[in-house]
């Protein structure tokens, strides 16, 4: 309610401190969006069914709904908003990008945090295991492919190799 | 396939807005948020059928931090998408029709304060019987759903027929006749709808909206609230996905204008998920009889198609769905003789309404796989009974559709050859399995909503000093790329950098009227519009830049942001000295294109679905993986060709082939939207987790043919591509689960259940069959008889024997 006293909490948000004012019932995905202005987070249920509002705390992928905004006290909560640096494309927002892995864009953060993830702790996956990484988040308009494509293209950067979208994948066959 | 004269189209460039999108910029209506900002709840109807007896808001406006409460008395005023279905109300005003049907609208400070207060809000209901299929309001008239429509719980009947239908069937050397379903299912955003309005002071309404059609919002706004449309401003934000079900104008929209209006503070509203399955305008179940006369060579000689569509509480597109159930089973094989009946019965559902295809799937699901049929009881291949039936191009059809280019010819041929369709057809071991299907769709419809002479799509162009161009169009970004092809199409052109160019859009006030992205008419129609304003805005600046280079102005050419002579490239300025130039000797340099599709053919009552400028075609091979044991169908690839006309950007064509597919495998074996007929018609699953989409884990490999066969109607020869590759998916699985197991599932979704029983049924020797048994008794209407233009009609209906 309006009047319901709000509980502060300090945290880290994108690598830096801040503290945070709000309602103790909010959830970390509300905290986000109305308390600290990152709208980048989005959402599709808010029952933990679709993972659209998928952030990593502390470098795991959470669903943020899911998450009370209280339980995050003293953690690191990453969001789309911090992975371009210094006015650049993360790796697999330029993948994304290029190969139209994004369409309507509503998923897309979510999708990118969590392949995000996935490469910390894999940097070598094979296509099943993208899918598995990826398999609760729903996508309604690139039937995945462009994403798992756009995964592996990032992840053979970001090994530094020099990797370029396969013909058949822009163009057809 | 890149054109070596063009330097934007065909190219898979990265879309305008793609970095906005990645980076989480992109604003969504619910990312917005307004100084003293209040949240709208709705309150929605827990009745299928009953009369509103009282609604007490008085408890509910003394709740804390409450501002307004509006019933239905609050907007009188019914709206509707089409003009012949104005049945709805924002709230119900007299009874409610469905489970989920808004009946009352709070306004309060916050989220939490409007949904308290919601269930402080007194309703006293008077159930009415209810109706939970299509069969039921057939069979009770009474008690009416609405007090309009053709006959009892009928809200449409429709009764075409061009040529002697029965004749024609009574000449092939066989006749065969098939009865299918189609369960409806729902678009399934990942984006809840949502809505924020604001009204100054001064009389003015903006509201921002997840919408595909900025427009017929608009139009409903002034209605229903009694303003000048030019004091309201309507800005359709960036759908998270939208496929169909954001094409209407919805209550919510409404609610939340009035609510700003009477409190003087800006409005949000955003639906729960739950609330967006009760929105659905989705896909019309849809019981359908064929029965088609056939030529020992696979030659049709006459069509009879019947449909039943389940069309839930309101009118919504329905009208054009019925007749669309109807329309293009003749642009794909010739039909020489074709008798179309369709009928849509108002139920207490959810309303239903124009998803990916609109009511086009239905239909080609049951002829695709009645086909499939015939092709096995005449022992020719499918693939080859396809091939000897094309509709030829540049031909009318019976029902007077205008085929221009069309190239399923080689789509067919592709993908037999890319999925070694002949060795695997009827060889696979049991289990497994192969399964073709073709379709054709719409590119953009050739008649508006609101018939007028007016255009569909309108651009206006602006050069600036700088070397910028600025477009504006009506057009609404959801996903499919529109704001691209706008860049694209004004870059190549212009021969400057799309990424140079700005693009405004979907915006009321400052953007000529696009109809909406809607009937996939987006690419061509605004594509063909940004053409012309291009265009003219080349040949004023090559008229300058001529006069200053002194050369002939045939021969100035854009290209890499220059303007130069073609002759001898080194003469020649920068784009924004050309502009300047124009500037100094005409002024400000802005252009106007629009865009308004060739009359139809056909002038008969009912011609008006159908036409259109272009129509695109698809085939597709579907492999399954079928478990005799548990009946679970896995899709392992799927190989699809698609005639595009042109890649305007072919890796944005791929992806909207790859979405179809993804959307049509979801309707081809899971997604449903399921109610319980016997417990007050409660949908079963409003829930992401309950209503069955594809995940990463069920989506198959797709293997993508384009094939570029141009059409003079489209812009660079560009037609549609964002529904139809959907429509072949449902009928090509099921034919190949009877490839695999000997099975026919004549409905979707095809679910382990189905396969199971009709595999136990065929084993106690019975048909191995699911779908349904029996069509019901219709009151068709008196048909409209058109001659077909092989027998002289010239698209007019013969005079009616009564009239």
């Amino acid at each position: 309610m309006s009047n319901e006293s709000k509980v502060k909490i300090a945290l880290a948000v994108n690598g830096e401190s801040t503290e945070v004012a709000f309602a103790p019932h909010k959830t970390l995905l509300e905290v986000l969006r109305e308390d600290l202005g990152l709208t980048g987070t989005k959402h599709g249920c808010e029952l933990g069914e679709c993972g659209t509002c998928t952030v990593l705390l502390d470098a795991t992928p959470v669903l943020s709904c899911l998450v009370l905004g209280l339980a995050c006290a003293g953690r690191n909560v990453r969001t789309v908003e911090a992975m371009a640096t210094g006015g650049k494309l993360h790796p697999l927002q330029e993948t994304f990008a290029d190969l139209g892995a994004a369409q309507c864009g509503y998923c897309t953060p979510a999708f990118l945090l969590t392949a995000e993830a996935l490469l910390a702790a894999n940097p070598t996956p094979t296509r099943d295991e993208i899918k598995n990484a990826l398999a609760g988040n729903l996508c309604r308009c690139t039937g995945y492919i462009k994403i798992y494509e756009a995964v592996e293209l990032a992840a053979a950067r970001m090994r530094g190799e020099k990797a370029e979208a396969s013909r058949e994948s822009l163009y057809g066959r | 396939m890149a054109d070596k004269k063009r330097r934007v189209i065909g190219r898979a460039l990265r879309k305008v807005d793609a970095t906005a999108k990645v980076t989480g910029a992109t604003k969504f209506a619910d990312d917005l948020a307004f100084p003293r900002m209040l949240y709208c709840k709705l309150l929605r109807s827990t009745q299928p059928h009953a009369r509103i007896v009282s609604i007490d808001p008085s408890a509910a406006r003394a709740f804390p931090g409450v501002q307004a409460v509006l019933t239905g008395r609050d907007l009188p005023i019914p709206f509707g998408i089409l003009p012949v279905s104005q049945d709805e109300h924002a709230l119900c005003v007299d009874k409610v029709r469905f489970i989920g049907d808004p009946v009352a609208a709070v306004a309060a400070t916050t989220e939490e304060a409007a949904t308290a207060a919601c269930d402080l809000v007194r309703v006293e209901y008077e159930p009415l019987k209810s109706f939970a299929s299509a069969e039921e309001s057939v069979e009770n008239p009474e008690p009416r759903i609405h007090d309009y429509g053709d006959s009892g719980n009928l809200h449409k009947l429709i009764d075409l027929e061009f040529g002697d239908a029965e004749a024609g069937i009574a000449e092939g050397d066989i006749v065969r006749e098939d009865l299918f379903f189609f369960e409806g299912n729902t678009h399934l955003p990942m984006e809840q709808h949502a809505a924020v309005a604001v009204w100054s002071p001064d009389g003015k309404l903006t509201l921002w909206t997840s919408t595909q059609t900025p427009h017929y919002v608009h139009r409903a706004l002034a209605k229903v609230l009694e303003m000048p449309a030019a004091r309201i401003r309507v800005i359709a934000t960036p759908n998270g996905g939208g496929f169909g079900g954001k094409s209407d104008p919805f209550s919510h929209e409404i609610a939340v204008a009035k609510l700003a209006m009477i409190t003087g503070r800006p409005v949000k509203i955003t639906l729960t998920r739950e609330e967006v399955f009760y929105c659905h305008r989705g896909r019309h179940p849809t019981l359908m009889s064929v029965r088609t006369g056939v030529k020992k060579d696979g030659a049709i000689t006459g069509m009879h198609f019947r449909s039943l569509l389940d069309g839930g509480a309101y009118g919504s597109y329905g009208v054009a769905s019925t007749y669309y159930t109807g329309a293009l089973q003749t642009v794909t094989y010739h039909i020489p003789r074709y008798h179309f009946q369709g009928a849509r019965a108002f139920t207490n559902k959810a309303p239903c309404g124009p998803k990916r295809g609109h009511g086009t799937p239905q239909p080609r699901f049951a002829l695709e796989v009645h086909i499939d049929k015939i092709a096995e009881q005449l022992g020719i291949d499918p693939a080859e009974l396809r091939l000897k039936t094309l509709v030829p191009p540049n031909s009318l059809t019976a029902n007077y559709l205008r085929v221009g280019s069309m190239g399923l010819g080689q789509c067919i041929a592709k993908v037999v050859e890319g999925s070694g369709w002949k060795k695997k057809f009827r060889t696979l071991p049991l289990g497994r399995g192969v399964g073709l299907a073709c379709s054709s769709y719409i590119s953009g419809a050739g008649l508006p909503i609101y018939w007028n002479n007016m255009p569909h799509s309108g651009v206006q162009l602006k050069c600036d000093r700088g070397g910028g161009v600025t477009v504006f169009c009506g057009s609404t970004e959801i996903g499919q790329g529109s704001d691209s092809i706008l860049a694209y199409i004004v870059a190549e052109v212009l021969g400057v950098d799309p990424f140079d160019i700005a693009v405004v859009t979907a915006d009321t006030d400052l953007t000529p009227v696009d109809l909406g992205s809607y009937s996939s008419r987006v690419t061509l129609m605004s594509g063909n519009a940004a053409l012309q304003a291009a265009e003219r805005a080349r040949e004023i600046l090559a008229l300058h830049a001529a006069k200053q280079l002194n050369v002939p102005i045939t021969q100035i050419t854009f290209a890499e942001g220059r303007v130069f002579d073609a002759n001898d490239q080194k003469r020649g300025m920068t784009f924004a000295e050309a502009v300047q130039w124009a500037e100094a000797a005409e002024g400000t340099v802005g252009t106007v294109g629009s865009y308004t599709p060739p009359m139809s053919a056909g002038t008969y009552r009912g011609a008006g679905v159908g036409p259109s400028p272009a129509y695109s075609y698809s085939a597709c091979v579907v492999e399954v993986d079928v478990d005799p044991e548990t009946g679970i169908v896995r899709v392992p690839t799927i190989w699809i060709a698609h005639d595009v006309g042109r890649a305007i950007n072919s890796a944005a064509v791929i992806g909207q082939v790859e979405g179809s597919i993804y959307m049509g495998l979801g309707e081809a074996l899971m997604e449903e939207m399921a109610y319980r007929g016997n417990r007050n018609v409660v949908h079963k699953i409003p829930s992401l987790l309950e209503y069955k989409s594809p995940t990463t884990l069920e989506m198959c490999d797709v293997i993508t043919y384009l094939i570029e066969d141009p059409d003079p109607n489209g812009p660079f020869g560009a037609k549609e591509v964002g529904q139809g590759p959907l429509l072949p998916v449902m009928p090509a699985v099921a034919n190949a689960v009877y490839d695999a197991v000997g099975v026919r599932i004549d409905e979707v979704p095809i679910t382990p259940e189905k396969v199971l029983k009709a595999m136990r049924a065929k084993g106690k020797g019975e048909a191995g069959r699911v779908g349904p048994t029996s069509f019901p008794e219709i009151p068709w209407p008196e048909p409209t008889r058109v001659p077909t233009p092989w027998e002289g009609g010239d698209g007019k209906a013969l005079r009616s024997v009564h009239a």
